[in-house]
């Protein structure tokens, strides 16, 4: 019996240190890290940021924040996901939330913030006040309380075009509406195809011409109309905005002004939609300046090359020109110190020049030195950005999920197909939360 | 007993069984003497030409996936994977194109695979040996509730997976468990999804094994668990085999619980590498056809190889019925 | 009986050969360990592939080590506590699992379903499920759940059936199988891939294989074939109605037919193997046809099995989610499923009181199936007997 009883106790040692192992592994890497310790403030301490920004672009803001990490010893992890509202939502309900998330809907941010599960960065709202320009300190306030400093941001009233093909048939940038429907339909008659449009996403499959949808807003109803209909002190079925989705219905709802149709919109992802500019499939494609990316590497952009981007026109010339845009949010849900540190370094003009150096970035920042940027195309957004009349966020991010993540997207695919404009919005507004 | 348990016994009994004899056509049974007598033979050349047509319409998309994996890019965009055989350009730059693919986190393709072998062998290993045990007990050892255990645990094959996952989430997180992030939390996860199906197939397998053996072994001294580890597993192994891999299969081709259990990309599997490129990466189907197809060798191996070592056992011809 | 002989030695006399086996684990484990923190965060092959050997061994030596010693412990007991500890330790951890995993949660969830809000904290009784049962979207839900039920069952069913009987002992049946069964190892995320390639419309270089094939027809087809953006049809193949599912939900369903039908095949098949050769001999002497003989003796005969991948598949179908994802265009074309309209309301949509009403439904969708199953069965054991 002795040995077996000896047997049992050695082996529940085995085990036991096998499972302190097993689960323990995690933490190991960080432990070592801790020992290189030196006069670094935050030696040794890890954070970890979750976003919806992956593959190149995740390389190049790791990148812009070494020289933060090497003198603060921090150690920053960043993980970008496809499905990042999903997994954001798993994650946070699940007890397991990042330190800080980059969020790109206030409509999010909001809802967290009222659920308790964000921690304040009301010291950063001096900072956002004096640096940034306006609207983004309202964007991140939710119920009076400053929760969440801007990271990045994107402009969408844009219109993507190839200089080489406007030039080679005598197409003049549009600055009207109408001069804009009028050069469809001239290109129509000269036998080419205007628009490229594509809407698919996977389950965001909707979400650019929700775009659509909010740049006409802002154009033809104002930016107050707007403010209104985003906030629900206007119904989503308002006259107003019944006829801003008509005037793009007149352009996307045009079978001789798609590529391939309307039909085609919807299966046509967004990340291909605009290529044909590049081969005379179609000439104009309107998209936010990240659709920059999607260009074939070694496409030149700017007044010159290959491809570049016109200002979406405003109803009439002398009309204020609005800017649609969006942007993320430094979203904290962990009150530590050293969170509290990369929070602000990441709002400041510093990391913002590190980025901009990196390119292919813009920042609502106004501090930031715009010199840095060395491509010419996105000089002229960040100027666009900083310079804009009005700007206004992407509206669809800052409606109830419901709506914004939901049936607004749905019911724009489902009425670029076919459904009437009244119907679409009647259905978008009988699904706005009662509350 | 229950309504659902003695329907349950032939049920788990035919299903286990039924995927052994497939695996092993030319088993010892198919050779006695009555069986090559062509007396049963259903088939016929219109059912013959029927089997082969199907067979065929459920290759080609896959075979169609196969050939454009190793077209060049220009040629994948512009034309069907149909006109390779009239111009056949082939190229390796796809795969290579996909391992070099580092996706959000600037880890190698390499780590996903690894990860997702990390995941698998346990995630198939723990859940069959738990569940044995258990269907060990249902069947041969006595006490109270036995069978209305059983039927509980039947009745909860229906449960949704999405159902638990967050309350799952919250008690990993919440202190009380033992486990602290990482691929274990996915094992555990994936033992608790698996646990019904396993038992209740593993049960009427072990449960229909000869009760004189069993007894026997008794008389002779043996204990519990001398006769579950040398006597019960070895006559089980077709049905654990049978099992093993239909849990390889999902354990493998999983997304959802290792996105949620695994936190982050650091353990995360080759299937969430091939969704993000699939978002990331639009519509570049050199690179989706050529991460899918990586992603599918190691279950296709796995299910090729291991039906030879389905071996049925000792006593497996007589547990039919 | 040689395992059993081996087995009642083993029990008597090892113990000094587990203890050197005990402490050789000890050390051995001592060195991976050694070798794995050597490595750190390494990226190596080496380190890779290292790294995931040492994950495996310590995952599978732990349940091994976790089952012996509780095991060894419960043999410390004195009778009648030993058995009872035993019992415990067989069956103690599999029940924890499902009671922790599964119970728990699922009462969690449908206590969920009554409520309302982002924070899911304001009471709303069952207006969540009457909202279900009464909006025009939802109930369209709830019919394409119908229709994949029923499509993916009976066909997965019908190709398994036609399969096992023909191919029974033909020549190249194992291949003919293998290659039915091949979809089953691909996992959905790769499944989702091959068939947006097949429905591919691009309507200039057309490389999806069913446009190619469709506008290819149109020489023969009455009418005009045009290329088709096949997953975005909500008519029945031209036919507009509130009951039948939109060919987009068809072109999906097939896509889990291909998968399962493969898993139909290999049961039945089996089960027709074991199918008595001199009951089918005598139907034959009694002059049925091999038809005849099929459906009057064969197939009562494997009644049990069909029913049992019957209830299999309606489970699986009744699941799916991830094809919806791949496929489905975030469900604007009146093609979403149960299981995905839960995740989306529960995980995008911010709301999880009507995500968690849905699972609750599909919960109880499934239990009459797998009750009907197990009368059934019990029913044919007895005619049986």
């Amino acid at each position: 019996m002795v040995n077996r009883r000896q047997l049992a106790v050695l082996a529940a040692a085995v085990s036991i240190s096998m499972l302190a192992v097993a689960c323990g592994s995690d933490s190991k890497s960080s432990d070592t890290a801790g020992t290189t310790g030196g006069d670094k403030p935050y030696a040794g301490k890890v954070v970890t940021i979750f976003s919806s920004i992956r593959d190149v672009e995740a390389t190049r803001l790791e990148t812009a924040w070494k020289p933060f990490e090497d003198a603060t010893g921090i150690d920053i992890q960043h993980e970008g996901s496809g499905a990042f509202e999903a997994d954001l939502k798993v994650r946070v309900d699940g007890g397991n939330s990042p330190d800080l998330a980059f969020i790109p809907q206030p409509g999010l941010l909001a809802t967290l913030a009222r659920d308790g599960k964000v921690t304040a960065l009301t010291d950063l709202k001096a900072d956002v006040e004096a640096n940034d320009i306006g609207g983004w300190v309202e964007l991140g306030t939710v119920d009076g309380k400053f929760y969440a400093p801007p990271f990045g941001a994107n402009i969408k009233s844009l219109v993507w075009y190839s200089p080489a093909a406007f030039k080679d048939k005598g197409y003049a940038i549009p600055t009207t509406w109408q001069e804009m429907l009028d050069l469809s339909q001239k290109i129509v008659d000269d036998g080419g195809v205007p628009w490229c449009v594509g809407a698919g996403s996977d389950q965001a499959t909707g979400w650019p011409l929700t775009d659509w949808v909010e740049d006409a807003v802002l154009r033809f109803a104002g930016a107050d109309v707007y403010d209104k209909w985003v906030s629900h002190a206007i119904p989503f079925n308002d006259p107003a905005i019944i006829d801003a989705i008509d005037q793009v219905g007149a352009i996307v709802k045009n079978d001789k002004f798609v590529l391939n149709g309307s039909k085609s919109i919807p299966s046509t992802t967004f990340q291909e939609a605009g290529l044909p500019i590049l081969d005379g499939g179609c000439y104009m494609h309107r998209q936010a300046n990240f659709y920059g990316n999607q260009f074939p590497e070694g496409t030149t952009k700017g007044p010159d090359g290959q491809v570049n981007a016109f200002y979406f026109p405003t109803v009439k010339a002398d009309d204020p020109k609005p800017m649609l845009g969006g942007g993320e949010f430094i979203t904290a849900f962990n009150d530590k110190p050293e969170v509290a540190a990369v929070a602000k370094y990441l709002t400041s003009a510093e990391y913002a020049n590190n980025r901009l150096a990196e390119g292919n970035w813009m920042t609502p920042n106004k501090k930031a030195d715009a010199s840095l940027v060395t491509d010419p195309l996105e000089k002229t957004f960040q100027d666009l950005l900083v310079g804009s009349d009005i700007f206004r966020f992407d509206g669809s991010d800052s409606m109830p999920s419901a709506v914004g993540n939901g049936t607004f997207w749905t019911e724009m695919v489902s009425w670029v197909t076919g459904k009437s404009t009244v119907d679409a919005a009647k259905a978008i507004e009988d699904s706005w939360p009662k509350s | 007993m229950s309504d659902v348990e003695p329907a349950a016994m032939t049920v788990g009994g035919t299903v286990a069984t039924a995927m052994v004899d497939d695996m092993q056509p030319r088993s010892p049974r198919d050779q006695t003497p009555t069986a090559t007598k062509v007396t049963k033979k259903l088939t016929s050349p219109f059912g013959r030409a029927m089997v082969w047509l199907l067979a065929l319409l459920w290759t080609v998309p896959t075979f169609g996936l196969f050939i454009t994996s190793f077209r060049p890019e220009v040629d994948i965009k512009t034309t069907g994977w149909w006109t390779f055989f009239s111009n056949p350009t082939v190229t390796l730059e796809n795969y290579k194109s996909v391992l070099d693919y580092t996706g959000g986190s600037g880890r190698p393709f390499s780590n996903y695979f690894w990860n997702s072998v990390a995941i698998t062998v346990p995630g198939a290993i723990i859940p069959i040996v738990v569940a044995a045990f258990a269907a060990y007990a249902l069947s041969w050892m006595k006490f109270p509730g036995r069978d209305a255990i059983f039927v509980g645990i039947v009745a909860l094959m229906v449960v949704p997976l999405q159902m638990c996952l967050i309350p799952l989430l919250q008690f990993f997180t919440s202190g009380f468990s033992p486990l602290s992030g990482g691929i274990p939390q996915i094992w555990v996860a994936h033992t608790i999804f698996a646990m019904p199906l396993a038992i209740f197939l593993l049960r009427n397998f072990i449960g229909s094994l000869p009760s004189e053996v069993i007894e026997a072994a008794r008389v002779d001294g043996a204990s519990h668990m001398t006769i579950f580890t040398k006597l019960v597993l070895p006559l089980s192994v077709p049905a654990i085999a049978s099992i093993a891999i239909f849990q390889f299969l999902w354990v493998w081709n999983d997304l959802l619980v290792a996105k949620v259990f695994g936190g982050g990309s650091k353990n995360a599997p080759m299937t969430s590498a091939l969704i993000d490129m699939v978002g990331t990466k639009g519509n570049d189907w050199q690179l989706l056809t050529a991460g899918a197809f990586i992603s599918m060798i190691v279950p296709l191996i796995v299910f090729l190889s291991l039906q030879r070592y389905f071996v049925r056992g000792l006593l497996a011809g007589s547990v039919k019925g | 009986m040689s395992a059993i002989q081996s087995g009642g030695t083993a029990s008597i006399s090892t113990e000094r050969s587990k203890g050197t086996i005990a402490a050789a684990v000890v050390i051995g484990y001592g060195v991976l360990y050694g070798i794995r923190t050597l490595l750190g965060d390494g990226n190596g092959p080496f380190a890779q592939i290292f790294k995931t050997l040492y994950t495996v061994a310590v995952g599978v030596g732990f349940l091994v080590a976790f089952f012996g010693i509780l095991y060894a412990l419960a043999s410390q007991l004195k009778e009648p506590w030993r058995e009872r500890a035993r019992v415990a330790v067989f069956v103690g951890p599999a029940l924890i699992l499902l009671i922790g995993g599964l119970i728990v949660p699922s009462v969690l969830t449908a206590r969920l379903s009554l409520f309302t809000g982002s924070n899911t904290d304001k009471w709303y009784g069952l207006l969540n499920y009457k909202a279900m049962f009464t909006q025009r979207q939802n109930l369209l839900t709830l019919r394409n759940n119908v229709w994949w039920v029923i499509l993916v069952t009976g066909f997965s069913t019908i190709v398994g059936i036609t399969v096992a009987r023909f191919a029974d002992r033909m020549r190249g049946e194992p291949i003919a199988k293998a290659l039915l069964f091949l979809p089953m190892a691909i996992s959905m995320v790769g499944a989702g891939i091959i068939w947006r390639f097949v429905y591919a419309n691009n309507p200039s270089k057309q490389y999806g294989l069913l446009n190619w094939i469709w506008v290819g027809l149109d020489p023969i087809l009455p009418g005009k074939q045009e290329p088709h953006y096949w997953l975005q049809d909500t008519t029945f193949f031209g036919i507009k109605s509130d009951f039948l599912p939109g060919s987009n939900t068809v072109f999906m369903i097939i896509v889990l037919i291909w998968i399962q039908a493969g898993f139909a095949t290999v049961i039945i098949s089996a089960a027709i193997k074991g199918v008595p050769d001199d009951l089918v001999e005598a139907a034959r002497i009694d002059g049925a046809t091999d038809r005849q003989a099929f459906y009057k003796i064969v197939l009562p005969y494997v009644k049990t099995t069909v029913i049992t991948v019957v209830t299999t598949i309606t489970i699986a179908v009744l699941k799916v989610f991830d094809i919806v994802q791949a496929m489905g265009l975030g469900g604007a074309f009146e093609n979403n499923v149960l299981a995905n309209q839960m995740y989306t309301e529960s995980f995008t949509k911010q709301n999880e009181g009507y995500g968690s009403a849905v699972a609750v439904v599909l919960f109880i969708a499934v239990v009459p199936v797998v009750w009907v199953n197990a009368r059934n069965q019990k029913a044919m054991r007895e005619a049986r007997a």
